[in-house]
């Protein structure tokens, strides 16, 4: 994995709760359909407009509310890789390392617009708005998270484990 | 320097004879619990599978199927077959389908007992708290790692001491001591900490209600609630026949990263507003709000003391015209004790539609969902947008009295309003 992380923003703001991202009504659908109503509560065209690559930015406390495993699948589903944000509820980050995406915590999100050029040097901790010419201090990934990260995931680590003690 | 109930479990959990808030373990999880809809079918199963490895002890498992029970449709039928199926062909015997939100489910089965780590893939799995365990809401994935490895590194957390001192008033509930506490911590003061509840409020509070209060602890982004051992919890667990575990409490020297306090005598009625949870207000200073829904249920607020409540209040009367209200007891023991005791009878002659025990409703996915422009007043959990149906629909929470009363109105009441 390269240490700098491109990509267009697509931005929202404070309190962007699980319920939101993953519409209860739509958890029974596989991942690759209930991820057409990723963030339709409050965005109906979000699953039209991402691309592969994009990074997903938020405010305050992203992600709260459910354990639901169906948030970031969905959102990888869509082609996310790369979350920032302010703040985060635990369950939700901890599920995104688990499933291998980098989510960043960035006091700055707010001078961040939608469509933004980001470029993250996540091992500096900074991130260039290319759009704006501003540099936004982050917070540097925890050596023990970014090994789960740049693994792939938990599953990866697993089987190493697993492959280590058979 | 001391420790509390968290890091004293956490150490014992861990192997090592202390640990410290911030220290990262690796715990061996005593039960792991799964639901229907974020259980074996996300990744679980799959992944399991990929990996060649197997349930390191299904005597410790539990699987539940409780949301989509009974099934909507065809889709939510299958889910359900796949999770009984699984549970079946990977040796879990502690299944159970129809039976009512797992919380409920785990704790009148006896599936938990005091000090013991507890996970499960939702995050109201910190109910298990007012028992005095260190339980938390975790991913599927996550809970992948614990079923291969029967382990998980946790941080631990630092923790918040909450205090209610006095006795709660008539029409004062516990739903109101959470949302309380909600209200002051803030939807995110707690995220990554664990929140304590004492006084001599939580003292006299009988089990029903203390896992009303440990439920509500994600609501302000706590990694787990806890309210520490005592009589209460041991005559409780007794009278399920649950043995065993480590009944802790937190040490006199203990370190708190915040020490609130609060005069539970003063409390009255609260709910939160739409769409936040600590977006808290006095009943009666909205009192005006018409409603359309007023739902009785839920791992938070369908217990038989909520229904009894509820049912006192309602005896005798009727429910407003063009109000419905639901009635799912958190449990099938629950439904078959309130419908022994008369309950269930008073609340459908109020004009209540009683409901399987399920978790349907709370999260709009059946039994109750609601339209565009609707109001529901509910003894539930969450008030987050779109989530009991329509996201132009509005959900206010409140207690199980604040339910029924604003039913007998039509508009969000205060209980002691009602005479």
């Amino acid at each position: 994995m390269s240490n700098l992380i491109c990509g267009s923003a697509l931005k929202y703001g404070d309190n962007i709760n699980t319920d939101i991202i993953s519409p209860p009504a739509y958890m029974e659908l596989p991942i690759e359909q209930a991820a057409q109503y990723a963030m339709s509560p409050v965005d109906e065209t979000f699953a039209a407009r991402c691309k592969p690559g994009d990074i997903f930015v938020a405010e305050r406390n992203l992600g709260s509310g459910s354990s639901r495993e169906t948030a970031p699948l969905t959102l990888r589903a869509l082609g996310i890789k790369t979350i920032v944000a302010q703040s985060y509820a635990r369950i939700f980050y901890r599920n995104c390392i688990n499933l291998g995406i980098l989510a960043v915590e960035c006091a700055g999100t707010g001078s961040i617009s939608e469509g933004d050029q980001l470029e993250i040097d996540y091992q500096q901790g900074v991130i260039h708005d290319r759009t704006t010419g501003e540099e936004l201090p982050c917070d540097p990934i925890p050596d023990h998270i970014m090994e789960l990260v740049a693994r792939g995931g938990l599953v990866e680590y697993l089987k190493e484990r697993i492959q280590k003690n058979a | 320097m001391g420790m509390t109930i968290s890091e004293k479990i956490l150490a014992r959990a861990s192997g090592q004879p202390s640990a410290r808030a911030g220290d990262i373990v690796w715990a061996k999880v005593d039960k792991a619990m799964m639901d229907d809809i974020l259980g074996p079918r996300v990744e679980i199963a799959e992944k399991l599978k990929l990996l060649g490895a197997k349930i390191w002890d299904p005597e410790r498992v539990t699987i539940i199927s409780d949301h989509y029970t009974p099934p909507a449709n065809a889709k939510q039928a299958e889910i359900v077959k796949f999770t009984r199926e699984w549970a079946a062909d990977n040796g879990v015997e502690h299944y159970y389908e129809f039976a009512g939100p797992c919380h409920q489910v785990m704790v009148e089965q006896g599936r938990v007992a005091p000090g013991e780590v507890v996970v499960g893939t939702d995050s109201h799995t910190c109910t298990y708290g007012a028992l005095g365990a260190f339980a938390t809401g975790i991913g599927s994935t996550e809970m992948l790692g614990v079923l291969a490895t029967g382990e998980i590194w946790l941080k631990v957390p630092q923790t918040i001491r909450l205090r209610f001192d006095g006795a709660l008033q008539p029409g004062v509930m516990a739903k109101d001591v959470a949302l309380k506490a909600i209200g002051a911590v803030g939807h995110n003061g707690a995220t990554y900490k664990a929140m304590e509840f004492c006084g001599t409020t939580f003292q006299s509070m009988i089990m029903d209600e203390r896992l009303c209060v440990a439920n509500m602890a994600v609501e302000a982004g706590a990694k787990n609630g806890l309210i520490p051992y005592d009589g209460i919890t041991q005559t409780y667990l007794r009278e399920l026949g649950v043995d065993g575990g480590y009944p802790y409490e937190s040490d006199p020297d203990a370190v708190y990263c915040q020490d609130l306090h609060f005069d539970a005598g003063s409390l009255e009625p609260l709910c939160a507003c739409p769409h936040e949870v600590d977006n808290v207000a006095p009943v009666r200073q909205v009192s005006g709000v018409a409603i359309h829904q007023a739902y009785l249920g839920s791992c938070t607020g369908g217990r038989y003391h909520d229904l009894a409540q509820a049912a006192a209040l309602l005896r005798g009367k009727k429910i407003a015209k063009g109000i419905r209200l639901l009635v799912s007891p958190a449990s099938r023991e629950i439904w078959e004790r309130c419908a022994r005791e008369g309950i269930l009878t008073s609340l459908s002659e109020a004009g209540a539609t009683v409901l399987a025990s399920s978790c349907g409703a709370c999260l709009g996915i059946h039994s109750g969902a609601i339209g565009a422009g609707e109001v529901c007043v509910s003894a539930t959990n969450r008030n987050f947008i779109g989530r009991m149906g329509s996201k132009q629909g509005q959900v206010y929470l409140g207690s199980p009295l604040t339910v029924a009363a604003s039913a007998l109105t039509g508009r969000l009441t205060d209980p002691r309003d009602i005479s």
